[in-house]
């Protein structure tokens, strides 16, 4: 039986999922490209009260006024100085928008979808409940973050009474 | 082709009969009451006048008769556009001068149909 | 063949139909208290009419069947062969309610006819008299074939001015079928002499023959319409029975009308389909001047800085003032385009005060005022709900029974009075009533009985006033299906709260109480005054401000549990510190150093301390919600001249956390 190559690759394959991938802690990790909005520097935030601490709070884009998000201290990391090199990547879901803050943003990559696996339970420096999947790209890791996992204000404060114990976890070298 | 006249109390359907006859190539003036009417058909010629039986100010009826008793529009079709099955109404409406009726409802094929009519 | 397309007249035809329903609506009411103006009854059968041929036009059978039924009820109004009363006109605005319903259904394409508008048509078919005569039925065409036929047509003198043509008439006989003309003749009617003859009458005769196999109803349908205008016989060529439907008038029993007990339409909600809105002209030329004063100041500006020298900077100093003022002139030209009379809402309640004496049992005069008033369309679509309940209360629990008032010395029937006005920066309206005012003591046995009051404890009118507020709070014995079910003024102030407003009440027992409901004229737009906390800023709505002043220490007194208050004007207030409510690090912390700002809520005041007023500005709201969530004490966010976010205080939900720490 005669199976032509090239026809069994294109049945095989499914549309690639394209991922901005940023580095945070030394760690690589990626959002899907579809809701990302913008890339900014950092601006000044202004803080709002009753806020966890890794909600720094609102800014000004372009007259709406969005949340900011510090992804580190959001995963229990240490805060980092804001500064020039500061980035921070404003996301979309549902017309909502809110921005969060990186260390510094790499490229978009293709990732195959059948090639992304599951997050294991233990051994996890971040809380894998925001984690899609572990992909890999050029030999390095990328966690794919759950964006509407990271923003949805319910999930924000039911996990806060869940959050204290990942602010003991060492940060793994 | 021709100068209509329309003459109704309701919006939508002197858009709709304005609407249907213009796509035909008539020119259309509308008025939402008879007095109305009759201070633009006293402004211009028409060849003909679509108007309702009920409305404001002064009904279809009272209009015919005063319409008739103008030099300009002794002998032109007006058209009474009625939703009255009542026998008498029409006959009101004849009795005032009309040339005939238009039952409502009426959809756009049956009134550029009468209109073709009363034409010629 | 494409047909005309006449869905882009529906929604033309939904809204007529709507103000025709309305119009209905307040004829009936007008009818029923007592107005002889046969005006109304015509206005009143003249929107049904309007509403059933567009129905049935547009393709909307089931409305047009429904309305069918009311207009033939109303013809009988019209022609005077039915007494209007009381019952007819109960049936008749069932009606109206009915058709509402109707045309929402098809408006928004769901299936209109239901089993209650079903029973409703029915109970009209069952009203309007047998002797409705049954639509004429078209004369059944013959089915024998006929070789022709044999018309004797001779014209009436008139014939000509009723706009009828003898040609035309030929014309579509030959599209039947071959026309002969067997002979045609001068009638008798003709003058002797020729010169005495007038050309716009018509003395012709015809005999005509039509030959073909032609249906004797198309033959009929040439002359429809000139019956009375000649003499016309038809025969036909070939003998054949023609059978003629005879119409079936069905046998409809008259029995009295039932009394269904109606719903009482108890939300105002406002149509709001989407959001267009209905703007007067006068606003939309106001607009057009300021864009042109704004465009000439800013070609005046853009030439100033086009060739810029120091000594051009008094223009500009002038032409910014002058940019200034025709921006926010332009701003307030906007907002009021947003703005619409209260009219709108106010007019609900005529219809729904009707209906409450009857359910109730009660007599009461309404009286509107201010309905010109205008407010914002936002705040217009949200403010019905809480005034319908105000209303309700007032009438349910406020106004006494015609017997009890008549013991009491007053009037049988009592008065609602509805007042709309602006003041300052608000819009305000008064629902008040010349009822039995608040039941102080009632009000406070409930209040102690729900452990919100100490036994034995004095409270003040005030103090009871406010009690009323409290969530599931009412002292009705049982509560009425009106006024009932949690739906209390708990709900009405927060309703108000939500649009930035407040509530509150005076009453004076045996003789009425007053609801004062305060509102922001618009909310995307308010007067703040900037206060630095720390490094950070925030903005105090400028209406809420009593007064701003510096404290002595010395003024200020400790009370149990670690509250701090001080003597303004004639009371104790509580200090609320804003940098401990909003946990700013870096801001002043001793009472000497910093300002305190006097807000006031609902009667009641609190002192915020900030560090300092930085000045007046005016702020466009943004909300939070939006793209985080609401945050309490904070009602919204603002931007500030340098493009930073400022966050506006909640000067209700500050009053309340002070007022809490207060009584701790």
């Amino acid at each position: 039986m005669y199976e032509d190559p090239m026809y069994e690759d294109k049945r095989a394959a499914a549309p690639p999922l394209q991922q901005l991938t940023f580095s945070l802690a030394d760690e690589e990790y990626g959002v899907d490209i579809l809701v990302v909005r913008e890339i900014r520097s950092w601006s000044r935030v202004t803080r709002i009260p009753q806020t966890p601490d890794y909600v720094l709070g609102v800014l000004n884009l372009r007259g709406a006024i969005v949340p900011i998000m510090d992804l580190r201290l959001r995963f229990g990391l240490q805060r980092e100085s804001y500064g020039d090199d500061t980035v921070v990547i404003i996301v979309a879901i549902a017309e909502r928008l809110f921005g969060i803050v990186v260390d510094a943003v790499s490229d978009v990559v293709d990732i195959d979808p059948a090639a992304i696996k599951p997050v294991p339970d233990m051994g996890a420096v971040v809380d894998t409940r925001y984690l899609k999947g572990l992909a890999t790209h050029v030999e390095r890791m990328v966690m794919l973050l759950d964006v509407e996992k990271l923003m949805r204000p319910e999930d924000v404060e039911t996990l806060d009474a869940a959050l204290p114990a990942v602010q003991d976890v060492e940060v793994a070298a | 082709m021709a100068k209509i006249l329309a003459v109704d109390d309701s919006v939508s359907m002197r858009g709709m009969v304005a609407f249907t006859l213009r796509g035909a190539g008539h020119e259309v003036a509308e008025a939402e009451n008879g007095q109305l009417a009759l201070d633009v058909a006293r402004g211009s010629s028409f060849d003909l006048v679509l108007a309702d039986v009920n409305m404001p100010v002064m009904d279809g009826i009272a209009m015919v008769r005063e319409l008739r008793a103008m030099d300009a529009y002794k002998g032109v079709p007006i058209l009474m556009l009625t939703t009255e099955s009542h026998t008498e109404k029409k006959m009101e409406g004849k009795a005032a001068g009309a040339t005939g009726w238009l039952v409502k409802p009426f959809d756009p094929e049956q009134l550029l149909a009468t209109v073709k009519r009363v034409l010629g | 063949m494409s047909a005309v397309d006449l869905t882009q007249f529906h929604k033309t035809f939904f809204e007529e139909s709507r103000e025709g329903l309305d119009a209905m609506e307040a004829a009936l009411l007008a009818l029923d208290s007592g107005s002889t103006d046969h005006e109304l009854v015509h206005t009143i059968f003249r929107a049904a009419h309007s509403i059933k041929g567009g129905a049935a036009t547009f393709g909307f059978a089931d409305v047009a069947a429904f309305t069918h039924v009311a207009e033939s009820l109303l013809e009988e109004v019209r022609s005077e062969r039915r007494a209007v009363d009381s019952g007819l006109i109960e049936v008749l605005l069932r009606s109206v309610d009915c058709m509402r319903a109707m045309l929402e259904r098809s408006s928004q394409g769901r299936p209109v006819a239901d089993a209650e508008s079903e029973a409703l048509r029915v109970e009209l078919v069952q009203l309007v008299s047998g002797e409705i005569a049954a639509p004429a039925v078209a004369a059944a065409s013959l089915v024998a074939p006929v070789s022709g036929w044999n018309i004797a047509f001779t014209a009436l003198p008139h014939l000509l001015q009723t706009g009828n043509d003898p040609l035309r008439l030929f014309r579509e006989l030959q599209q039947l079928g071959r026309l002969e003309v067997v002979r045609a003749f001068v009638t008798d009617s003709a003058p002797a002499q020729l010169a005495e003859l007038d050309p716009s009458q018509c003395h012709l005769g015809w005999e005509l023959r039509l030959h073909g196999a032609v249906a004797r109803g198309d033959v009929d349908a040439v002359f429809d319409w000139l019956d009375g205008d000649c003499e016309l016989t038809i025969t036909p060529m070939v003998d054949a029975a023609a059978a003629d439907a005879v119409p079936q008038t069905s046998d409809v029993p008259v029995p009295p009308a039932a009394s269904a007990s109606r719903p009482i339409r108890e939300t105002a909600t406002a149509s709001s389909e989407g959001s267009s809105i209905r703007v007067g002209i006068d606003k939309v030329d106001a607009l057009i001047n300021m864009m042109g004063e704004l465009v000439i100041t800013q070609s005046m500006l853009s030439d100033i800085g086009e060739k810029f020298e120091l000594s051009q900077l008094g223009r500009l100093r002038d032409g910014l003032v002058q940019l200034e003022r025709a921006t926010r002139e332009l701003q307030e030209s906007v907002m009021r385009i947003r703005m619409l009379p209260i009219a709108s809402v106010f007019n609900r309640f005529p219809r729904l005060v009707h209906d409450l004496e009857r359910k109730l049992d009660k007599r009461v005069r309404l009286e509107l005022h201010g309905e010109h008033t205008e407010l914002d369309k936002t705040v217009l679509e949200k403010i019905g709900d809480p005034l319908v309940h105000l209303v309700r209360n007032a009438i349910d629990h406020g106004l006494e029974s015609p017997a009890q008032r008549k013991a009491a010395g007053k009037p049988e029937t009592g008065t609602l009075k509805l007042n709309a006005y602006h003041e300052g920066g608000n819009i305000v309206v008064q629902i008040s009533d010349d009822g039995a005012g608040l039941n102080h003591a009632a009000i406070v046995a409930k209040a102690q009985q729900r452990g919100l009051v100490a036994a034995g404890q004095e409270l003040s009118d005030a103090e009871v006033a406010e009690l009323i507020f409290q969530p599931g709070f009412s002292t009705a014995a049982q509560a009425t299906d009106l006024s009932g079910r949690g739906v209390g003024m708990d709900v009405v102030r927060r309703n108000v709260r939500d649009l930035g407003g407040s509530v509150g009440v005076r009453s004076a027992s045996g003789k009425g109480s007053t609801f004062t409901i305060t509102l922001p004229l618009t909310l995307a737009i308010i007067d703040g005054l900037v206060t630095a906390v720390g490094s950070e800023r925030y903005i105090v709505p400028l209406t809420s401000i009593v007064e701003s002043l510096r404290l002595r220490a010395d003024a200020v007194r400790k009370i149990a549990g670690g509250g701090e208050v001080f003597h303004f004007r004639d009371e104790y207030l509580p200090i609320m510190r804003l940098h401990r409510a909003f946990a700013c690090s870096d801001a002043v912390t001793d009472i000497e150093r910093g300002i305190v700002v006097v807000i006031e809520e609902d009667g009641r005041r609190v002192g915020l301390l900030v560090d300092d007023l930085l000045g007046q500005q005016q702020a466009v709201v943004k909300s939070l919600e939006a793209h985080y969530r609401r945050v309490q004490g904070i009602s919204g966010a603002t931007i500030l001249s340098d493009g930073s976010v400022a966050l506006i205080v909640d000067v209700g939900g500050v009053v309340r956390l002070g007022q809490h720490r207060k009584a701790a």
